[in-house]
């Protein structure tokens, strides 16, 4: 034919990320997508400073004399570090970005109930670093993140009320979240989606959100009390007035306790995900493992004073605080016994995110189970404020929940950004992050034991713990280029990846059913789900053969 | 009360309530002058203890809430309060040396 034919132009489609440009579309936008991708940037930032400074803390403790930084630099070292990491990088992490993100697509929803309280949490989040980062830079606290009185009320001259105000505000925005999070998974389930449909990712939110909403405003009102004390003596936690500085403690340790949970139990939630899907099975035991989140939830405010032992409580109270700290074990042992019975005659495939599932569940179980050690008040004694204790929250807040974060950033990238990063590097990555890891933490339970106390610069008198300092501080040059790798290969996929599918994996779960990266309201129709959560055997099973009858 | 009532005069009802944190307010105030030893403590506490009750029933709009899911929430958060209560002055009330 003569006949001119248009040919169609491979028009890309709408999505949340080309559908508008310039700053201020992401500067006022109240799509959870493009929230959760200013909360990834801002925390990346953040992992990175609190990053630096760990690597500060690393290269003092290469030579056993104090020789890099002064005693005092020392301790804003590791205040720095702590208060960065937990405040604005771990808690925020999952919940805002991968949380943010996936909540309303797996069940079903076109956003959060409160988009607008959504965009003010990153407000009030970066409110609150902004506040940090120049507390940071004009002289920083030296307390250790956990501020106890009566240092922080009555001698240290750093600066605590600035601190303290940069993280209670950054309370409320985790406090919004969770708030968010709550309404949204009560009010938004798409038709179909009960509660035992929940894929247990939107679980393991929901006990995170319980515990951001009842935990928080505690830790918030307490940094008051110290902000109040410092201004005008108020007597609350000053002997001298009349006040207890335990009390301070009891507080603090009632919402910095159940924090850790904050920062576990979304990254169980990802591992969950990732090990049904490359096993290809449901998840074993779907309602204990649910449960056992709300259970962690509402167990974990049971057990704070187990960071009281030597502190001075009664040891009636002691005895009791070490009995519950053991049985809030059992929830988090049914999980590992339960990802554990997923794997068995799965179909295992070793992708990047698997690796990181599996570096998960090795590094989360030693983190558990030395946390038993420290429960049981006879050991806590001889291991309190030494490195053991430092190497025990690591395997869990880094170990364990970092892991997760990452294994879930490479398992939903291709739905987040529309293309596929580059599977050899990913598992590269994931290899290096394992080894240094424990390369970093584990010679760090050593020397805890043999006695190196935490939050010292100078160990002089005990040179022979140098060889153990060394090979952690190389540890963690191994561990920073595994963390640098996928912020490098991530950015370059975003251009140069291959365009993912709408479902690469292959993987169950409705966020999976939407364009990728999907449309502004998540889905083109609202989706009716009539099948249960982590059906693989369905998805697997061979397209149904035409039943041929004979006769 | 049924909801009608309540929306017969909403203003009025929150106006009472304000007079009556101010009023306790003031009651706290003149207390804390009376010399009560270690009952000043416990009068502002109980009074603080009403305050707040006031302010969840009228103006968080607990009093009215016709679902149950939002009582399971306020009761909720009192249980945690009582945990962290109790829990800590298990440790004031048994250290055998104060
Ligand atoms: C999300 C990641 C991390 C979190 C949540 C975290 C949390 C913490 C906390 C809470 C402390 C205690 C600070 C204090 O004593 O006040 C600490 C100390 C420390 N962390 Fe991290 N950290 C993280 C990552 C890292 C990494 C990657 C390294 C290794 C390079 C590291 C090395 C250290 C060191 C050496 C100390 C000092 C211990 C001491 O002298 O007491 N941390 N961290
Ligand atoms: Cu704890």
């Amino acid at each position: 034919m003569s006949m001119e034919i248009a040919i169609p132009q491979p028009v890309e489609r709408e999505n949340y990320l080309n559908k508008e440009y310039g700053a201020l579309s992401w500067l006022l936008t109240t799509d959870h997508k493009r929230i959760a991708l200013l909360y990834l940037v801002s925390i990346t930032f953040f992992f990175f400073i609190g990053g630096f400074f760990a690597l500060l803390i690393r290269l003092e403790l290469l030579t056993p004399a104090g020789d890099l930084v002064q005693a005092d630099t020392y301790n804003k070292l590791f205040t720095m570090h702590g208060m960065v990491m937990v405040f604005f990088f771990l808690i925020p992490s999952i919940p805002a970005v991968l949380g943010n993100f996936l909540v309303p697509m797996m069940i079903g929803a076109k956003d959060l109930a409160f988009p607008r309280i959504n965009l003010l949490s990153w407000y009030l989040y970066i409110i609150g670093g902004a506040l940090m980062l120049h507390c940071m830079l004009t002289g920083g606290v030296d307390t250790g993140w956990t501020f106890y009185t009566p240092f922080s009320t009555n001698f240290t001259n750093t600066k605590i009320v600035e601190a303290g105000i940069a993280i209670f505000i950054a309370g409320f925005s985790s406090i919004l979240t969770g708030l968010n999070f709550v309404v949204t998974i009560h009010r938004m389930r798409a038709p179909g989606m009960t509660w035992s449909r929940l894929p247990l990712f939107i679980w393991a939110h929901y006990a995170t959100s319980i515990i951001q909403l009842l935990g928080t405003p505690v830790i918030a009102i307490t940094i008051v009390l110290v902000a109040a004390e410092r201004a005008l003596h108020l007597g609350i936690f000053d002997p001298k007035l009349g006040g207890d500085p335990l009390l301070f403690q009891h507080l603090f340790w009632f919402y910095s306790h159940p924090a850790v949970y904050i920062m576990i139990l979304p990254s169980m939630g990802v591992v969950t995900e990732i090990i049904a899907c490359f096993s290809r099975k449901r998840i074993f035991g779907y309602s204990f493992v649910a449960f056992s989140s709300i259970a962690i939830a509402v167990f974990g405010f049971l057990v704070w004073a187990h960071h009281m032992f030597v502190a001075g409580i009664s040891v009636y109270s002691a005895l009791v605080f070490s009995f519950l700290s053991y049985s809030v074990a059992l929830p988090s042992a049914i999980k590992v016994f339960n990802w554990t019975a997923t794997l068995y005659k799965g179909s295992i495939r070793y992708d990047a995110p698997m690796l990181y599932a599996f570096g998960f569940l090795g590094l989360f179980t030693i983190g558990g189970l030395t946390g038993l050690f420290l429960a049981a008040l006879g050991i806590d004694v001889h291991v309190t404020d030494t490195y053991f204790v430092v190497a025990h929250f690591h395997y869990i807040m880094v170990g364990g929940a970092v892991m997760g974060y990452l294994g879930g950033m490479h398992f939903w990238w291709p739905k987040i950004s529309g293309r596929l990063y580059p599977e050899g590097w990913a598992r590269l990555a994931a290899l290096i992050v394992f080894i240094g890891f424990n390369l970093t933490f584990f010679p760090q339970f050593i020397l805890g034991y043999m006695g190196m106390p935490r939050r010292y610069y100078d160990y002089s008198h005990m040179p022979e713990f140098q060889v153990l300092h060394v090979l952690s501080t190389a540890g963690s040059t191994v561990l920073g280029v595994g963390y640098l790798l996928p912020m490098v290969y991530f950015l370059w996929s975003m251009r140069y990846g291959k365009p993912a599918s709408d479902n690469p994996w292959n993987a169950a779960g409705l966020e999976w059913k939407t364009a990728s990266p999907p449309p502004t309201f998540n889905f083109d129709e609202e989706p009716v789900v009539t099948w249960e959560a982590y059906n693989y055997e369905e998805l697997d099973a061979p397209p149904h053969k035409q039943e041929v009858t004979v006769g | 009360m049924t909801g009608h009532e309540s929306a017969k005069s909403p203003l009025k009802m929150y106006f009472a309530v304000w007079a009556a944190l101010l009023m306790f307010t003031f009651i706290t105030y003149k207390v804390a002058f009376i010399e009560l030893g270690p009952f000043n403590a416990v009068v502002a506490l109980v009074i603080a203890t009403l305050k707040a009750t006031l302010v969840a029933l009228f103006f968080m709009h607990v009093w009215h809430a016709g679902e149950r899911l939002i009582k399971v929430v306020v009761g909720g958060v009192v249980f945690f309060l009582l945990l962290l209560l109790t829990l800590t002055m298990a440790d004031y009330l048994t250290r055998p040396w104060s």
